[in-house]
């Protein structure tokens, strides 16, 4: 008996018993869209990270100061890092949380304190009016340029520019308007307020530089001006390496799409549980099938079938309910990540080899469910199979 | 130990499909031992229309078995078509039920899900028979037992005549030199019981080998040879056994006719 035949014997049975095949196939079916899914969501998730920080621009280097006590950046290692071959512009920046008022809204706000050269280093954009000049920088203006978030909280439909904000009980003026970053890593950079580090120190009451981003003239020469910074903030502050660190994007994207793979993995991995079990439940009903089918093995047996041929069709029985069970996974998988992609704002990636790795699973599962069921039914002693009813 | 008789050793080597001799099966059953078979000897000719008939507990069943190699004796020969299968493995068995044997069973044992014209194909699905010339088989073997307009249906929408016949069909399918015959007219009413005899009786007088196991009288004298079986001992000649019992029979008839 070649394996078409079997083939076409397994699909027989299936079919005379279609409800059951369905039920059978069930715990497969859920399994393998659940994998689908919820790796498309990892995926995704972790693709629009990945996304927001290139868009942040990949030659952006970070010196962040855990401990503003012991490394005081000054104006001078500034202008070191400034002076440093592969950077093109520095932009130390002071931050401190704030409450905006105008008029009778209010709105608690994340203030950042920064140069004129900040808005070319962090690849940000204005909508409307200008960014701070050097000159308010050394005349401690009172002047801000509001997130987009914040700006439609404080002015709603109004036009902010030029208008008055209240901090601390102090009149700024604002003369620009972000555009929109969106928000990444948790942080929204759209809800902030930028106004002169000189003016931000006094504001928000911190005087130390807590951050430094450093742009480097080009993608390549990001390693080097890495190494630079480093070289630099060893000089000046020897032996306080734990309380600094220099990065670029990229070492945060690993971080994050670490992060985000072991989540992907995680969640795969919940899936793939639930493919086990609906392994399980296509044991159970093999079981089932071979004790009903006692008399049909007996009468198989006696007309000449070997214990190969037994084998072979209830193994091809149980590999074939696994296997529509994958394709209906696999089809309804693909329908649900396409569904949340359209009506959620979360993003999917689909990934071709999940959802070929998830039915060849799939199938795996079936043959390894299937052999002991199908072992049982050929090992049976065709005298008492017959006699069986 | 019993020696075999001496018919056995007369007949033609040659012209003989089975040669059992001295076969023996035990059995423990609740820590007594049975023995259902004791040194059985018995030889069939290529032609023959054998029964045999005994009573239930006689091992007649598990005489059977051994005949149809469904089960292994635990002494003695079994020579089927000059082939010694006494001591085969389960799967050659499995291959030797397939060509030399053409089982029919008292409850029909076809497959409910499977047509007549599948059921009748089954033994050449399992010798890997091309589909195109094993469905030309199964329709010539439903032709000869008058069925091949009932070829598409199931067995449930078949009366019990018609299922007996259909697996006739299936036990000639795979053409095999020996027909084993187990009560087929058990679960059957008299007239269709004649109808399958009869199928029987003209099948053996085209040369098939027929095996008929039975207990009942009426039926094992169809055949043209009888044997007996009581307490796992065969004996040659049923029919000297038996026509005591009729002159009985007639000499209870006579007085009641008195």
């Amino acid at each position: 008996m070649n394996l078409s035949e079997s083939m076409k014997m397994a699909m027989r049975s299936i079919k005379t018993n279609k409800v059951r095949a369905f039920l059978t196939m069930l715990g497969i079916i859920i399994g393998v869209a659940s994998v689908i899914v919820l790796v498309s969501i990892g995926q995704g998730s972790s693709q629009s990270v990945q996304d927001e920080i290139n868009s942040l621009g990949t030659n952006l280097l970070t010196v962040s100061v855990t401990d503003t006590d012991t490394v005081e950046l000054t104006e001078e290692t500034i202008d070191q890092f400034k002076k440093l071959e592969g950077i093109a512009d520095v932009a130390p920046v002071v931050t401190g949380r704030v409450y905006a008022k105008n008029g009778e809204t209010s709105t608690q706000v994340s203030m950042t304190g920064a140069t004129s050269s900040y808005l070319s280093v962090r690849n940000l954009e204005l909508s409307q009016g200008r960014f701070l000049t050097d000159l308010e920088m050394d005349l401690r203006s009172k002047v801000v340029i509001l997130g987009s978030d914040t700006a439609s909280t404080l002015f709603e439909n109004h036009n902010a520019l030029d208008q008055n904000v209240l901090i601390g009980g102090v009149s700024y003026r604002v003369i620009g308007v972000l555009k929109s970053v969106g928000t990444s890593m948790g942080s929204s950079g759209d809800d902030v307020i930028i106004a002169p580090i000189t003016t931000a120190e006094r504001a928000t009451g911190s005087t130390s530089i807590g951050m430094v981003y450093a742009k480097a003239e080009n993608e390549n020469s990001v390693e080097r001006a890495m190494y630079e910074l480093l070289g630099v903030m060893t000089t000046s502050f020897p032996g306080q390496s734990d309380n600094y660190s220099v990065s670029n994007q990229e070492d945060l994207m690993d971080t994050m799409s670490s992060v985000s793979d072991t989540f992907t993995l995680m969640l795969g991995g919940i899936a793939s549980i639930s493919l086990l079990v609906g392994g399980i439940g296509i044991m159970n009903i093999m079981l089932v099938s071979v004790s009903e089918r006692t008399k049909e093995i007996g009468i198989r047996k006696a007309i000449g079938a070997n214990r190969k041929s037994i084998l072979l069709q209830f193994l091809i029985e149980a590999i074939v309910l696994s296997c529509l069970g994958g394709l209906l996974g696999v089809a309804i998988g693909l329908g649900i990540a396409k569904a949340i992609s359209t009506f959620s704002t979360l993003t999917i990636s689909f990934s071709w080899s999940v959802t070929l790795f998830s039915f060849l699973f799939s199938i795996f599962i079936g043959i390894i469910f299937g052999v002991f069921p199908a072992n049982k039914a050929s090992k049976l002693n065709p005298i008492q199979a017959l006699r069986h009813e | 130990m019993a020696v075999c008789q001496v018919a056995g050793e007369v007949s033609d080597l040659a012209n003989s499909i089975i040669k059992i001799t001295n076969m023996s099966k035990l059995y423990e059953l609740g820590g007594e031992t049975v023995h259902a078979l004791q040194d059985v000897c018995l030889t069939i000719d290529k032609g023959d229309f054998i029964s045999i008939i005994g009573p239930s507990g006689s091992g007649k069943s598990t005489f059977m078995n051994m005949i149809g190699c469904l089960d292994k004796p635990d002494t003695g020969n079994y020579l089927l078509d000059e082939k010694e299968v006494g001591k085969l493995k389960d799967n050659e068995l499995a291959a030797i039920r397939n060509i030399k044997i053409g089982f029919i069973f008292q409850n029909f044992n076809l497959l409910a899900k499977l047509t007549a014209l599948e059921n009748v194909e089954l033994p050449l699905v399992y010798r890997g028979v091309s589909v195109k010339e094993r469905k030309a088989v199964a329709v010539a073997c439903l032709d000869k037992v008058g069925l091949s307009d009932r070829m598409n249906h199931l067995p449930n929408q078949l009366s019990g005549g018609q299922q007996q016949r259909v697996a006739i069909a299936r036990a000639l399918a795979g053409n095999p030199p020996v027909l084993l015959a187990d009560e087929p007219t058990g679960a059957l009413d008299s007239r269709t019981s004649k109808e399958v005899l009869q199928m029987l009786k003209d099948l053996n007088e085209k040369g098939q080998t027929i095996i008929l196991i039975t207990h009942d009288m009426e039926v094992a004298k169809e055949a043209t040879r009888v044997v007996r079986i009581q307490d796992g001992q065969l004996f040659e000649n049923g029919g000297d056994w038996i026509e005591p019992e009729r002159i009985d029979e007639d000499g209870h008839a006579l007085y009641q006719n008195q």
